[in-house]
Formats: C-alpha cells, sequence, structure tokens
C-alpha cells in the first residue's frame, strides 16, 4: 500500500508541481510561443527552435536537465562551460566573421560612419534604463540589446554580470527577427516619401585580395589599442574573416560558415533557456528591459537615419537617408529591408550595395560598441 | 531622479558613441590607405 501511494506521489509530483507555481505554466507556453516563432514564421529558427524546447524543459518541476541527484544537469553543464566563460558567443563569432565580406565596405570606406551612427540605440537605452531605476550594469546590458547583435549581447550582459541575461538573449534574438517590421515603422516615422526615394550612384571599386587580407588583422590592432576589451570580440570576428579571405584555408572557412555556427547554435539555443526559468524570468523588470530593447532597435534606426540627414546639408550627392538605418548589425537582413522598402517607393531605386555595406560596418561597430562598454563601464560602478 | 546614474549614463554616450566614431574613422582612414596601397590592378 505503501509503495502504490509513493508511487501515486511520484507520478503526481510533476503536475502538482506545475499547479503549485502557474509561472511555470506560462513560460511553457513561452517556450512553445517562441517554436511557432521559429518554425511556423521562420523567425532566427536555428536558436528560437531550440531555445523554446529548452525553456519548456526547465520549466518542469525538479527538471533534470538543471540538477540529476543533486550534481549539475546537461544545460547548467552546457551554460556554465559555453556562457559562463563566454566562449559559445565567441565561437559563433569565427563562423560570422567567415561570412562577411568586406569587399564593398572597403570600395566605399565612409559607409563605416553609418555603423557608428546606428550604434545610438545602446546609449539612449542605458540613459532611459537608468533614469528608470537600473543600475549602471542591467542598464548597459539593457543598451547592448540595441547593437542588434546576439553573440555581442551575450559576451556582454554576462560579463556585467546582469540578473537579466535570459530577458536580453531572447530580445536580442526576437528583434533581431522582427528586423522586417521594426524598421519600416522606425523609417517611415522620421523620413518623408521623397527622401526615400533619393537614389544613389554606386561606382564598384575592385579590392585587391592582399587588402581584404590586411583590412582583418588592422581592425583587431586598431579596436585593440583603443578599446582593449573589445579584441575578444574583434579578435574573433576577424580572426573568421582572416580564414576566409587569406585564401588557403577555404576547408577552414567552410567549417566555420557552417557546422561550427550550426553546432554552436544548437547548444547556445539550448542552453540559454536555463535563464527562462519562470522565478527568473517572469519579473516587471524582465518585460521593462525587453521593452527597452525594442525602443534601442527604433533608436537605432533613427540614430542612422539622422546622422544621414546631417550629412546631406553638407553634400552635393544626396544620400537616401535609409542607408542610416543599415547601420545596425542585423545583416543582411536590415540592407534587404532598406532595398524593399526603396524599391517600393521607387521600383528602379537600386541602393542594396551601399545598404550592405552600411550593414557590414554596423557588425564592426557593434562589436567595438560592445567592447567599450565593458571597459567604461566597471570603471563606473 | 538620480542625478549620479545619469550622468554616468550620458558620460557613456560620450565616450562610448564617440569612441565607436573614434575606431570607425580610423579604420576609414585605414581603408582608403590599403585601397591606395594594395589597388586591385597591383595585385593581379
Amino acid at each position: 500500500m505503501e509503495i502504490l501511494a509513493t508511487a501515486a506521489d511520484v507520478l503526481t509530483g510533476g503536475v502538482l508541481g506545475l499547479a503549485a507555481e502557474p509561472g511555470r505554466i506560462v513560460m511553457i507556453l513561452v517556450g512553445i510561443l517562441l517554436m511557432y516563432l521559429g518554425i511556423k514564421k521562420e523567425y532566427e529558427p536555428t536558436l528560437l527552435v531550440p531555445m523554446g524546447l529548452g525553456t519548456i524543459l526547465v520549466n518542469i518541476p525538479d527538471s533534470g536537465v538543471l540538477m540529476t541527484g543533486g550534481e549539475p544537469g546537461p544545460f547548467q553543464i552546457l551554460f556554465d562551460m559555453g556562457i559562463d566563460t563566454e566562449l559559445f558567443p565567441l565561437l559563433l563569432f569565427i563562423g560570422i566573421g567567415a561570412m562577411i565580406d568586406f569587399g564593398p565596405l572597403l570600395a566605399s570606406p565612409f559607409l563605416l560612419l553609418f555603423g557608428a551612427a546606428a550604434q545610438f540605440g545602446i546609449f539612449f537605452v542605458i540613459i532611459v534604463a537608468g533614469l528608470l531605476g537600473f543600475n549602471l550594469a542591467d542598464s548597459a546590458s539593457a543598451g547592448i540589446i540595441a547593437a542588434a547583435d546576439g553573440p555581442t549581447s551575450i559576451f556582454v550582459a554576462n560579463s556585467l554580470q546582469s540578473q537579466y541575461l535570459g530577458a536580453i538573449m531572447v530580445a536580442a534574438y526576437s528583434y533581431m527577427a522582427l528586423v522586417p517590421i521594426i524598421q519600416p515603422f522606425a523609417i517611415k516615422l522620421v523620413t518623408t516619401k521623397k527622401e526615400r526615394q533619393i537614389r544613389m550612384n554606386y561606382k564598384p571599386g575592385s579590392v585587391s585580395q592582399t587588402a581584404k587580407i590586411i583590412f582583418p588583422v588592422v581592425i583587431c590592432v586598431v579596436a585593440g589599442l583603443i578599446a582593449p576589451a573589445s579584441l575578444p570580440l574583434v579578435g574573433f570576428l576577424m580572426f573568421g574573416n582572416l580564414l576566409r579571405e587569406c585564401g588557403v584555408l577555404d576547408n577552414l572557412s567552410m567549417s566555420a560558415q557552417n557546422e561550427l555556427v550550426n553546432l554552436i547554435s544548437i547548444l547556445l539555443g539550448l542552453c540559454v533557456s536555463v535563464r527562462m526559468q519562470a522565478g527568473e524570468f517572469l519579473q516587471l523588470d524582465t518585460l521593462i528591459i525587453m521593452g527597452l530593447g525594442l525602443v534601442g532597435f527604433v533608436m537605432d534606426t533613427i540614430g542612422g537615419i539622422m546622422f544621414a540627414k546631417v550629412l546631406n546639408i553638407f553634400r552635393k550627392e544626396k544620400i537616401n537617408p535609409m542607408i542610416g538605418a543599415s547601420g545596425i548589425s542585423a545583416f543582411p537582413m536590415s540592407s534587404r529591408v532598406i532595398q524593399r522598402i526603396a524599391t517600393e517607393e521607387d521600383p528602379g531605386n537600386f541602393i542594396l550595395m551601399q545598404a550592405a555595406g552600411s550593414n557590414v560596418a554596423g557588425q564592426i561597430a557593434s562589436v567595438v560598441a560592445g567592447g567599450l562598454i565593458l571597459g567604461i563601464v566597471p570603471g563606473l560602478m | 531622479m538620480n542625478t549620479a546614474i545619469l550622468s554616468d549614463s550620458l558620460l557613456i554616450l560620450v565616450l562610448g558613441w564617440g569612441g565607436i566614431f573614434v575606431v570607425m574613422i580610423i579604420i576609414y582612414l585605414v581603408s582608403m590607405a590599403l585601397m591606395k596601397l594594395f589597388p586591385a590592378d597591383k595585385d593581379n
């Protein structure tokens, strides 16, 4: 009889545990939503699908993925190994670097400035979060969501030991997936139809392979001398790019772009969900942080556009201000969105190459921003 | 309003955003130099 009672306790323990903490049910629904967005809407599926299932797994009471027999479970081990050490986001950067072609940027280097301008949202959010009462580490971590760069967001939030790491990761990746919705809204808010119709001449200058090989090395040195804290981010990104451009490591470059990125994405998505437990995630503060991230994305776009408008005051040959909007790190999505809007306004307007250059500049600028924040914020805490 | 946090945030804005512009301007100048020193035709 006693055995039957024990068996009944064991079998009903999970259900009773769920009923006792309805927040877990909410998080399981969040997990299902993430998987729906990944599978049905194809929003960043490589991350949202594992993150969605992971969210379900960690919110089941006494989940063995977190603790097994008093020892850390597999998700916790992955989290300690990959996120706490910051290794996963950095390894991901090797693959991202191997995917980037800096050619269009080298051909029109003035586009680099748009990458800098479109980081404005980061600093806007830091100010607003501070005014809302968040401490400096959490404000800076919320701000870095606006870098539109998942690995950088994880790296910075984890380095600053933000308690909102889970929300920041979810916000960073889901907003990146929502760029086609967020950016057109922000662009139409601050530009006229006439401005969006501005045509730009593209003069493709051919770039030598030597320049492409030296470029990532130079970026490492420049970024390292000015913002040494950015070197892990910049160094891994540029190492990936060097694999691509050096011409003698094509196999490694292809592995970095495919196998490495795929493997890390699987593990990253799963272990990120360790921070998606109901008790930690379902807080008003967490929702505010996610809201601030969204504001940051909008302000990035507006910052880039306003910078282009200011430049236009002094330029004879006008820049389509939407080029400024593509200075965020979400590559290549942002440049495609910009081209789509340009075509909607004027079917013959082709600004994809300039937008892509600005978008690549955003990738460099976002890692530099992350490094500068890591260099500045700890000194003020 | 916590003025200390506000002043820290403004300092981060100036040093951070300004710093990004400084880095990007240097990379811009280096890119120009690379394109001059290593033109595509020289490579061929």
